[in-house]
């Protein structure tokens, strides 16, 4: 087994399990907080591109860029909220679902009346763009950057939910909205901020992706859908469920596309096995999902008191 | 006076409907239009697409994200045979109705036992697996998609090739869909489904077993969105798993409820509109750019526009367009 291989692609599986938690637990908290359904996250991830792109070129330093670009997402985050989203708390899902489809609409073609239809390159900062050894094995530093950046803002995230007055707020919220709005809380402003939150956590996925892929319109709308399974598996509303199913459906997928069609060709002909592979491994978070929700259908780890 | 003439203003415009599609190829040949024809063939199999998917939104309350893979895989029908030279239409036909009827009571089974967000979820997610399915089946194209050479035939008596003959197979098969529909709905097979919808725990005590009902209604839905697959395939002649995209599925929704839920020709009337904005728009762009008003508008703000007429539609416009039509007026 080719090791140098195996560390590459477990970084990078662990890279898209981190890049999905980021998207995936401030759709798991306005889901389980607000019940509303955002198909429209996937924008924030985009917006969250494009703003670091320009800024990385306005600057000339990624870093600050970042810094400022999240900011910029959350507060088109409260925008959205404030505008359209609200209104839309007490109608069903199917109206959500629609909203936020025209929304994305929205995005895309603001976006490609913006910035054009072209992708944009974010140039890293030297330090960043290159690998280094440990003992014979290679390591991509941004790649890496990206792990432990994605990790800190989870453990941020654990200690916001965990250790604060809002984070309370929000666990509350997440097990039972009416009781915290009975107490008291002005809801409408938690709600607000959740949502702006979970809409900054997109925009800091988006923008730490793009500097490997190039931004591009429509890029949130296809890793959307994998932070929904994410969110599915994870146990809608819980953070902690979010992170588990991220870093499993990262794995999952990076590994299923690079071994598993060696482990097919040990029990069927090569040839049938190359065919095979690539179906199966596209397929199998989805096969994961689909067992899940038909044996535990509340998800792996769902938040304490929720129905 | 004959009762059977419609009385209402809904009624009115959807016999008009009715009337303009049966016309549009005199219209066509006239005119010389022949772009018209392709626009409304496309319509009337979106509409059969969209009629399918009320019988699960509208009628069943199960909101389906991922209705646009039986879109595909009655496509594909016709896409594979044809790859292997098999032109036979009624072989077609029954392999679209045997695919789409398999792959919606596997999936059925095991969506129709979550509710509400989850079954969305799951919907969506198998639709992804066909669309991914597609895509790493190389020998079909995969991501370029599958040029279909010749069209399906039927016998000599129709000849599919003629745009016209095509055209008027379509609006036949509309024609009986709408029919089915409403027979279905009306039976007490639908007036259970309906039921379910808004009391689901009520019809299971009054001794339906609500989840086969729901699961019949599940595979209907998903035979009949592959007979329109069927008839998009012949149509475009040229197939790609990007018809299965999860935003197409958005599109059908929309269709639905542009038309107005659970009414049955509401999603012939969303499809219409739908289509026909997406023509019309990019021409109005075009229309007001060449007026030489200085400002050029980007041709791109079409998207724009339908992206806000989306989220008006949903924030403003109950009921959809048979909602407005059947709005009564304040005394």
């Amino acid at each position: 087994m080719d090791w140098n291989l195996f560390v590459i692609q477990f970084i990078n599986g662990l890279q898209l399990g981190i890049l999905l938690f980021l998207l995936a637990s401030g759709l798991t908290l306005i889901f389980g907080i607000m019940d509303f359904i955002n198909l429209a996250h996937g924008s924030f991830y985009m917006v969250g591109a494009y703003f670091c792109a320009t800024l990385t070129f306005l600057t000339g330093s990624f870093v600050l860029a970042a810094l400022i670009a999240v900011a910029g997402v959350f507060i088109v985050g409260v925008i959205v909220e404030t505008t359209i989203v609200k209104r839309l708390y007490r109608s069903d899902h199917l109206d959500h679902v629609l909203v936020t489809f025209g929304l994305i609409l929205v995005f895309d073609t603001l976006v490609q009346m913006i910035w054009g239809p072209e992708g944009m390159v974010i140039p890293l900062p030297a330090v960043l763009d290159g690998q280094f050894e440990v003992a014979s094995l290679v390591f991509p530093s941004y790649r890496l950057l990206i792990i432990v950046s994605g990790l800190l803002v989870a453990a941020g995230l654990y200690l916001l939910v965990m250790k604060t007055r809002l984070g309370m707020l929000i666990r509350a919220g997440a097990s039972n909205r009416d009781m915290v709005s009975a107490l008291g809380v002005n809801i409408n402003r938690l709600f607000m901020l959740v949502f702006a939150l979970g809409a900054a956590l997109a925009g800091l996925s988006g923008l730490l992706i793009a500097p490997i892929t190039e931004t591009n319109i429509g890029m949130g709308n296809g890793i959307i859908i994998l932070a929904f399974v994410v969110i599915i598996i994870g146990g809608i509303g819980s953070i902690k469920g979010a992170l588990y199913a991220a870093l499993i459906i990262g794995l999952i997928d990076t590994m299923g596309r690079s071994y598993l069609d060696s482990l097919l060709k040990s029990f069927m002909s090569v040839q049938n096995a190359e065919t095979a592979a690539p179906a199966i491994s596209a397929m199998l978070i989805y096969i994961l999902m689909a067992v899940i929700l038909a044996v535990r259908p509340q998800g792996l780890f769902p938040p304490a008191g929720a129905a | 006076m004959n009762s059977y003439l419609p009385r209402t203003l809904s009624g009115i415009v959807y016999t008009g409907v009715i009337v303009v599609f049966a016309l549009m190829p005199v219209f066509v040949q006239f005119s010389g239009q022949i772009f018209y024809l392709d626009i409304f063939s496309r319509i009337m199999i979106l509409a059969i697409a969209a009629l399918s998917l009320n019988l699960l939104i509208g009628y069943g309350g199960m909101i389906s994200l991922g209705h646009a893979a039986f879109l595909g895989i009655g496509a594909y029908c016709v896409g594979i045979p044809v790859y292997y030279e098999i032109y036979n239409g009624w072989i077609h036909l029954a392999l679209a109705i045997v695919a789409c009827g398999v792959f919606a009571l596997v999936t059925g089974a095991i969506s129709l036992r979550t509710k509400g967000v989850y079954f969305i979820m799951i919907t969506l997610a198998f639709a992804q697996m066909v669309y991914f399915t597609f895509v790493s089946l190389e020998e079909y194209g995969g991501d370029d998609g599958l040029v279909i050479e010749l069209r399906s035939e039927f016998g000599s008596w129709l000849d599919l090739e003629d745009n016209i003959a095509l055209y008027y197979t379509i609006f036949a098969v509309l024609l009986l869909s709408l029919f089915f529909v409403h027979r279905l709905v009306h039976a007490r097979f639908g007036r259970v489904i309906l039921g379910s919808k808004f009391n689901d725990r009520r019809m299971q005590s009054l001794g339906f077993e609500t989840y086969r009902y729901r699961l019949v209604c599940y595979v209907i839905s998903g035979i009949l969105c592959g007979i329109a697959g069927l008839f998009l395939g012949n149509f475009t002649s040229f197939i790609s798993p990007e018809m299965m995209d999860w935003t197409r599925s958005g599109e059908l929704i929309f269709m639905v409820i542009l038309g107005g839920t659970g009414v049955l020709f509401g999603p012939v009337v969303g499809a219409g509109v739908f289509i026909l904005l997406e023509v019309w728009l990019p021409q109005i762009i075009t229309f007001i750019n060449g007026l030489g008003l200085g400002a050029k508008l980007p041709h791109e703000l079409w998207h724009l526009i339908f992206g806000v007429t989306l989220i008006a539609v949903v924030l403003f416009g109950r009921g959809g367009i048979h909602g407005l039509l059947t709005r009564k007026k304040r005394p």
